[in-house]
């Protein structure tokens, strides 16, 4: 197949241009630098877009506009928030844990751009891709909650001590739901890679492969998921009405910003990591011997693909967020201790089952 | 078994009423938006006509109006918005008359309650919907009401009863 579009040629020649210049080491070096940079750009440029998409399809939820003032349609609104932001005073608060209070924001922040890092984005755009990727991505989002726990600890303010203490309950209980829900189709496709678990899912994705289990797993991750990232009906460590604004009540500036852009990227990221392992990441759909119409779908480029179902991903998140009342805490737990964490488990073991006894749907028709 | 059955019918009620609302929602998406773009739509724009925006003295094309400045809008203004200066005059038959000189009106002390225009016996004054008032300074909010050189109409039948 060729791959006229790919940002991947881009890539290797800016390899080969280097190997050409510099000894190995220094390409290392250079190498690992535009690596971070274009991750940290990728993060920044993604969460202002994100921003931007969710307030106009909010907008769009609640008959109204949305931003349309700033630029065409208003999309450089996002735009001068964060310059907004960035030149806001950072309120300094007495009686706080200085150390923790300024460490907090750090933590939510290097999480979620370490999770970043290990989201597949196209042919050849990731940056680390272990054989251990789902068990490395489940293990570093959940660092970002250390961040949360920390910003309600420090701030010495009871509205984000209570919103930091549900935030936790929230995400450990949910944590283990999106995490079988993973190793679901970790069972499926038997391999944590995330490279590999693509390719596998070139014709076939994994969410009609494994059928019914794959699709229980599948809207069981997207819950938990959502439940992860504080949004929507699970929103209840940041209710206004409650606890004004939970646990990032006593921040401002860029320490908020950074608050904001996490949950923001957050969202992306559970999205991505769904859209990767249930709905083939960035592989174009293919249909197995259809060589000139696999070939059309490759004219349209990975990182395309996988923006547009990550974007099919987010919307739905949206839309159930703005479908649903808050949630009380006893009703959130019951959700996941009584519902999905016993479902999930039987789901799981189906799908063991299915897996050894070949019912999946490449075992039956091929 | 009794509870099996009622755990199975929670979940799956719980999921029909999900659905139910995603639904509602999913139709709420695709409404006409609500939202009026207020500089763009001047041309378009429907003000109601009850709407109190700013007070005026209407005056007919002979330049005049009903104001016979007795005051009572004045009187019965909670704020001390409205101002009369009135002279007197003497008519042909040698009566003694009240003539409007000047009718002050300060929109910025206003609260728009339309006391004025329900006490006033001859109808001199009403509210319109013209809303965009806004000046760079306060002293331009204090209006002349009665154009120059206007006078009193005649005796005449009154102006009919404003419906309200």
């Amino acid at each position: 197949m060729t791959q006229p579009f790919e940002l991947v040629n881009f890539t290797k020649w800016i390899d080969s241009t280097l190997q050409a210049l510099l000894p190995s080491f220094w390409v290392l070096v250079v190498e690992l630098l535009l690596v971070g940079i274009a991750l940290l750009g990728a993060y920044a440029l993604i969460a202002m877009m994100l921003i931007y998409i969710e307030r106009k399809i909010t907008a769009f939820f609640q008959a109204r506009i949305g931003p349309n003032r700033v630029g065409k349609y208003g999309i450089f609104q996002t735009v001068a928030d964060v310059l907004k932001i960035l030149l806001k005073e950072i309120i300094h608060i007495n009686r706080v844990d200085k150390f923790l209070f300024y460490a907090a924001p750090f933590f939510m922040i290097i999480a979620s751009v370490l999770t970043f890092g290990a989201i597949p984005f196209g042919v050849g755009l990731q940056a680390l891709d272990f054989n251990i990727g789902v068990f490395f991505v489940t293990a570093v989002s959940s660092l970002g909650i250390i961040g949360v726990l920390l910003a309600g600890w420090s701030s010495n303010n009871k509205y984000s001590m209570i919103g930091a203490m549900r935030s936790g309950a929230q995400f450990v209980s949910y944590e283990l739901s999106a995490g079988f829900a993973l190793m679901t189709m970790v069972v499926l496709t038997g391999t944590m890679q995330f490279s590999e678990m693509i390719e596998a899912q070139r014709y076939c994705w994994n969410i009609f492969n494994g059928h019914i289990p794959a699709m229980v797993a599948f809207f069981i991750y997207l819950i938990s998921g959502h439940a992860e990232t504080n949004r929507g009906p699970f929103d209840l460590p940041e209710a206004e009405s409650e606890l004004t604004a939970g646990y990032h009540t006593e921040y401002s500036g860029l320490q908020f910003g950074f608050y904001y852009l996490a949950e923001y990227l957050n969202m992306f990221i559970i999205a991505a990591i769904a859209a990767t392992v249930f709905l083939g990441g960035w592989m174009p759909l293919q249909i197995s011997g259809w060589d000139a119409f696999n070939q059309i779908m490759w004219y349209i480029p990975s990182y395309l693909w996988f923006a547009g179902k990550v974007f099919v991903l987010i919307f739905f998140s949206l839309w159930v967020r703005w479908s649903f009342p808050r949630l009380r805490i006893d009703q959130l737990l019951n959700l996941e201790w009584k519902y999905l964490l016993p479902i999930n488990l039987i789901n799981i073991f189906i799908m063991v089952l299915m897996v050894l006894a070949g019912f999946t749907l490449t075992d039956l028709f091929n | 078994m009794r509870t099996f059955n009622q755990y199975t019918r929670d979940l799956f009620g719980g999921i029909k009423s999900l659905l139910t609302g995603l639904s509602v929602t999913w139709k709420e998406l695709w409404t006409p938006k609500v939202t009026a773009q207020y500089p763009e739509n001047r041309k378009t724009l429907k003000i109601s006509d009850r709407f109190r925006a700013e007070l005026i003295m209407p005056h007919d094309e002979n330049n005049e109006h009903a104001c016979t400045a007795c005051g009572i809008c004045q009187m019965n203004c909670p704020n001390g918005t409205i101002q009369i200066t009135s002279r007197m005059v003497e008519t042909e038959d040698g009566k003694k008359k009240k003539e409007l000189d000047r009718y002050t009106y300060d929109l910025g002390m206003c609260t728009f309650c339309n006391l004025c225009v329900e006490t006033c016996p001859s109808d001199a004054i009403q509210f319109t919907n013209n809303f965009e008032n806004a000046v760079f300074t306060r002293a331009k909010l204090v209006q002349k009401l009665n154009a120059e050189g206007s006078k009193l109409r005649a005796k005449k039948p009154a102006a009919p009863k404003q419906v309200v």
